[in-house]
C-alpha cells in the first residue's frame, strides 16, 4: 500500500503504518489524518512531535502508559490525561497518533 | 484488578547486542512485559554486559545499518523498570567499570546475584 | 532452584558462570551438549568436583548415551535423569535458570 503526499508515492504496510520512518513528511501525516477524518491542530502536532523526538531518543514507539506519563511531565497534566489523549486521536493515543507521526506500532500493542 | 498478583521477574541476560537477537529479543520481552505491572529486575551477566556499553553507533550511513537499540535501555525508567545489574566479574574481566553504561546500574557480586535470582517467581534467560 | 545448561563447556562459558551463581541446595542439570561437562578425565572435572559440594548435579541420561557416553564416563556423585526426571526437576524448583 502507499499514500500520495508532497508529490511523492510514500509507501506504508497494510495497516497504513509508513514502512520507511525516513520516507515520513508533515504532509504524510495529514494526508493519513485525512484517512482517518482528522484535520490537524496544533494540539494535534503537539503529540506529533513529541511521539518523533521520543522515537529519535529512544528508537521505540512508547506504549500508551508511558506516553501518556511523558507528555504529562512535558506538556503539563492538562494533556497528560487519557481523555484529552483520546480526544485527539480517537484510536488510540499510541497506535493512531504513531501512524501519524510516522512511527513503528508501538511495541506491545496488538 | 484488585486481586492481582504482583509477581517477581527476572530477566537474564548474558548476549552480547547486535551478534544474535537474544539482546534484541529480550528488550522487547521487557518492553512488553511491562505492560502488566509485574516486579521487574534485569540482570547483565557475561557478554551481555556488552549490550549497556556507551556510544554504540550502528546507523545506516556509517555503520552495521541496523537500529541502535541501547537507546531503548534509557526509555526503561519510564515504563518502571528501574532494577538493573551486572554482575561484577562480568564487568571487570571485560576491563569496563560503571561509567562505560549508558544507564545507572547497581553492581552486584555473586552472592547478591544468586540471593537475587532466588528470590524470583519467574526468570527468564536470553 | 533449578539451572540448566545444555552448552560444551569447551564452547561456551555457561558451566563455568553456573557454577558461580549455583548455592548450596541449588539442582543442576546437564543436558544436550552440555553432558560433556560431566564426564570424567576433562578440565572441568574439578570445578565440578567442587559443585558437588554445595550442589546437586544431574545429567539427562538420553543426551549422554546419544553421544556414545555411559553413566561408567560420569563423575562420581553426578546423579542419572531421564526426561521424566527433568520435568520433575522442573516442576518442583520455583524458579529455573537456563544457562544458554
Amino acid at each position: 500500500m502507499a499514500i500520495e503526499a508532497d508529490g511523492k508515492t510514500i509507501e506504508t504496510d497494510e495497516e497504513g503504518y509508513l514502512t520507511d520512518l525516513s520516507s515520513w513528511t508533515e504532509g504524510a501525516a495529514k494526508v493519513l489524518a485525512a484517512q482517518d477524518e482528522i484535520e490537524l491542530t496544533d494540539s494535534h502536532w503537539e503529540v506529533i512531535t513529541f511521539l518523533r523526538d521520543y522515537y529519535n531518543e529512544y528508537q521505540i514507539a512508547p506504549a500508551v502508559r508511558v506516553l501518556t506519563k511523558a507528555i504529562g511531565k512535558k506538556l503539563g497534566k492538562d494533556k497528560g490525561n487519557s481523555k484529552y489523549l483520546y480526544e485527539l486521536f480517537p484510536y488510540g493515543p499510541a497506535k493512531q497518533a504513531c501512524r501519524f507521526a510516522g512511527l513503528p506500532k508501538p511495541t506491545g500493542c496488538v | 484488578m484488585e486481586d492481582e498478583v504482583i509477581k517477581k521477574f527476572l530477566y537474564v541476560n548474558r548476549k552480547a547486542p547486535y551478534g544474535t537477537i537474544y539482546a534484541l529479543e529480550s528488550l522487547e520481552v521487557v518492553l512488553i512485559g511491562a505492560a502488566f505491572d509485574q516486579d521487574v529486575s534485569l540482570a547483565f551477566i557475561d557478554d551481555g554486559v556488552y549490550q549497556l556499553k556507551k556510544n554504540q553507533q550502528t546507523s545506516v550511513s556509517s555503520g552495521i545499518g541496523v537500529k541502535d537499540f541501547s537507546k531503548t535501555y534509557r526509555a526503561l525508567e519510564g515504563y518502571d523498570v528501574e532494577k538493573l545489574y551486572v554482575d561484577k566479574k562480568s564487568m571487570e574481566e571485560r576491563g569496563l567499570s560503571e561509567d562505560d553504561f549508558l544507564v545507572d546500574v547497581q553492581v552486584f557480586d555473586e552472592a547478591q546475584m544468586a540471593e537475587l535470582m532466588e528470590q524470583q517467581d519467574v526468570v527468564l534467560s536470553f | 532452584m533449578l539451572h540448566t545448561v545444555n552448552k560444551s563447556p569447551f564452547d561456551k562459558n555457561s558451566l563455568e558462570n553456573c557454577l558461580r551463581f549455583a548455592r548450596k541446595g541449588h539442582s543442576i542439570l546437564l543436558f544436550e551438549d552440555g553432558i560433556y561437562g560431566a564426564l570424567k578425565g576433562t578440565r572441568f572435572e574439578t570445578l565440578i568436583a567442587e559443585g558437588l559440594k554445595s550442589s546437586t548435579i544431574y545429567v539427562l541420561v538420553p543426551d549422554l548415551e546419544a553421544r556414545g557416553m555411559r553413566m561408567d564416563n560420569v563423575i562420581d556423585g553426578v546423579k542419572a535423569t531421564d526426561y521424566a526426571g527433568f520435568v520433575d526437576l522442573s516442576a518442583e524448583n520455583k524458579t529455573v535458570q537456563a544457562w544458554l
